[in-house]
């Protein structure tokens, strides 16, 4: 059974449909990682260096400023950017998984 | 004295030990204890990921914020949440495939066991610990608050519910905790936030305009303020927060309870939209509290002439403005509900921790450091539950020690030390090859000396706890110096590393990558 697993583990390794996957499944991974770094940090750093543009007001006369839909959103964004992978993970990448390893048995 | 907290709080901890029982009855191995034999499904584990995060102090602490300072309030919220796309992205589904009850198993893989589990069951500890104080000091004071319970015996009533929930009915009585006060915490927190919004028409705009007219700050609230005084603050405690997530050993542990790499993502996109979900309530829940709560002088102390401090003047002081509110909405039964879930969801994160805590000390260093994989299933899980009595009885000595001690600096200390320790070690061994057992063990430790030392050197502990008139190191928060240190030192070490060893480890990358990416073998392991 180990001896079994180890061999697989090897063939597996060694496919290149396994690597373009990986390059696929890392790029996804990473760019969205990008995302989620440079829109949570840009948001930090309007705070630290411009905190006047968050407080602008929405609409002329009203109270509710910029900043408290910015900051909603990327609460949102957080959630759909999630939501994004699981989909593309739980379906694209996990069927390729598990066609690669049934044609290598 | 509240009658109806007290009967509320009652039927929950009834409902929690006859689950605890029906727990305890279907955990014999060690794959039911630590990991709830894998049986949780994505959604469930998406809620006890929620229940586990959702602190009574984010609860009461961030809406107390929004009601003190209106905006800054989400700032904060926004870095509480940003982490769990990090989790989903690097850490969830290679954490299912490579381990089986604690995060040190996918960490030491490929590198030997002794020195990364030592030095991962330290992490851990450290985190808990730190986070233990924090929750058991603010339990203490809130239960003393809201129940009338001297300070010392919530203490023991917390402990000794917390080591009752881990050692009887181990992962899974603790899952159903999380999840029974998921659901109660964001039910109650609708209901809530319904009733705020109701009162304004569900428009935004209403109250955000008459908590301005309510509030002694007027408009300044609607904007950044006092929150982020200086950028290198800002990006360090944004890192803490948004990496510390990634390495919080109470939280990955959850990932071994579901059944696949599959299962693992669903959890962490439910548990996102929870969590999400729940800031966004908590934010409303604050700007509620400041139209409804700062114009009646009932809910704040009285001062001269009538007057009174519309914020520090609040009685039992900010954090207490969503327990306040509950009565507003929903009289003193509503104000009962809120209460006992308040005390519920304190449990139910010290729980999670003495969890984490004990599996550290149980499957890491006694199982893997002492007795070098030797000792038997059931020796190991009795180990984990002694430990889980002893993490109890220390919780509530430290807790009554801390008492009056300052305890804020905690909770982001707990995330500095998860950020610069445990999330670099797993990271690194996950994704770069050339990560050597001395590299890690090295960069690791840096990076939680770092952490602890830059926080005792910084102004909250240096001038406001031991009083010394200058800090030694300027910020409050030491991610970007101690994640910096750790990913450096893991990366030279590993580079300078020439032993056998070393080389061996390098070699075991391309094998791991395989089931890191695939979970081929990781079923298998995980039926032992």
């Amino acid at each position: 059974m180990a001896a079994d697993t180890g061999a697989l583990i090897e063939r597996v390794s060694r496919d290149p449909e396994f690597r373009d996957l990986e390059r696929r499944r890392s790029r996804f991974a990473w760019t969205l990682t990008l995302i989620m770094v440079v829109i949570y940090f840009g948001f930090v750093l309007t705070v630290a260096f411009a905190p006047a543009i968050l407080a602008r007001p929405l609409v002329e006369g009203g109270v509710t400023t910029l900043g408290i839909p910015l900051g909603i959103g990327v609460i949102l964004t957080a959630f759909v950017l999630t939501g994004l992978y699981v989909r593309r993970a739980n379906t694209d990448f996990d069927a390729t998984t598990e066609r690669i390893i049934e044609r290598l048995k | 004295m509240n009658v109806e907290a007290i009967a509320m709080f009652l039927l929950f901890v009834a409902t929690t030990l006859v689950i605890t029982r029906w727990a305890a009855q279907r955990t014999r191995t060690a794959s039911d204890f630590y990991a709830a034999g894998g049986g949780i499904t994505g959604f469930q584990n998406g809620l006890a990921i929620a229940g586990d995060f959702m602190s009574a102090a984010s609860f009461l602490g961030i809406s107390g914020l929004v009601f003190a300072s209106g905006f800054d309030g989400l700032i904060y919220s926004v870095g509480w949440l940003v982490g769990w796309p990090i989790v989903l992205f690097l850490i969830a589904e290679r954490l299912r495939n490579l381990g089986r009850f604690t995060f040190a198993d996918v960490a030491a893989f490929r590198l030997q066991a002794t020195p990364i589990r030592t030095l991962s069951a330290v992490g851990t500890l450290a985190v808990v610990a730190l986070y233990l104080i924090a929750q058991m000091v603010g339990a203490g004071k809130l239960i003393e608050l809201l129940f009338g319970l001297p300070y010392l015996y919530a203490e023991i009533v917390v402990g000794v519910l917390m080591v009752t929930y881990v050692a009887t009915g181990g992962m899974v009585a603790t899952t159903w905790v999380q999840i029974i006060k998921a659901c109660l915490l964001l039910g109650g927190a609708s209901f809530m936030a319904l009733a705020v919004l109701m009162h304004f028409g569900f428009s935004f705009e209403a109250m955000f305009r008459s908590a301005t007219e309510a509030h002694p700050d007027g408009i300044s609230i609607m904007g950044p303020g006092k929150l982020v005084t200086d950028p290198i603050s800002a990006i360090s405690l944004g890192l803490a927060l948004m990496f510390g997530t990634a390495g919080l050993p109470h939280i990955l542990m959850r990932f071994f309870t579901v059944k696949d790499a599959k299962a693992a993502r669903k959890s962490v996109f439910y548990a996102t939209g929870f969590i999400g979900y729940f800031y966004i309530l908590t934010f409303i829940i604050g700007f509620g509290a400041i139209t409804l709560l700062m114009n009646d002088p009932a809910y704040f102390k009285a001062a001269d002439g009538g007057l009174y401090d519309k914020i520090g003047g609040m009685i039992g002081g900010t954090n207490m403005a969503a327990i306040h509110l509950s009565k507003a909405v929903g009289g003193s039964l509503f104000l009962g509900f809120i209460s006992a879930v308040a005390f519920a969801t304190i449990l139910a994160v010290v729980a999670g921790l003495t969890l984490a805590g004990a599996s550290a000390v149980s499957h890491d260093l006694y199982a893997s450091v002492f007795a070098k994989g030797r000792a038997s299933e059931q020796t190991e899980i009795r180990i984990s539950k002694v430990s889980a009595l002893v993490i109890g009885v220390v919780a509530i000595l430290l807790g009554y020690v801390f008492e009056n001690q300052n305890v804020a600096f905690m909770v982001g200390l707990a995330f500095a030390v998860a950020a610069s320790c445990n999330f670099p070690v797993l990271a690194m061994s996950i994704f770069w090859s050339g990560t050597t057992t001395r590299g890690a063990v090295v960069g690791g430790f840096l990076g939680l000396a770092s952490a602890i030392g830059m926080v005792v050197l910084s102004p909250a502990v240096w001038v406001k706890t031991f009083g010394f008139p200058q800090a030694l190191f300027p910020y409050d928060s030491p991610a970007l110096f101690s994640m910096t240190l750790a990913f450096l030192g893991i990366y030279v070490v590993s580079k300078l590393d020439r032993s056998a060893s070393a080389d061996a480890e390098r070699a075991a990358f391309a094998a791991q990558f395989v089931r890191s990416e695939t979970g081929i073998g990781a079923g298998a392991a995980s039926a032992h």
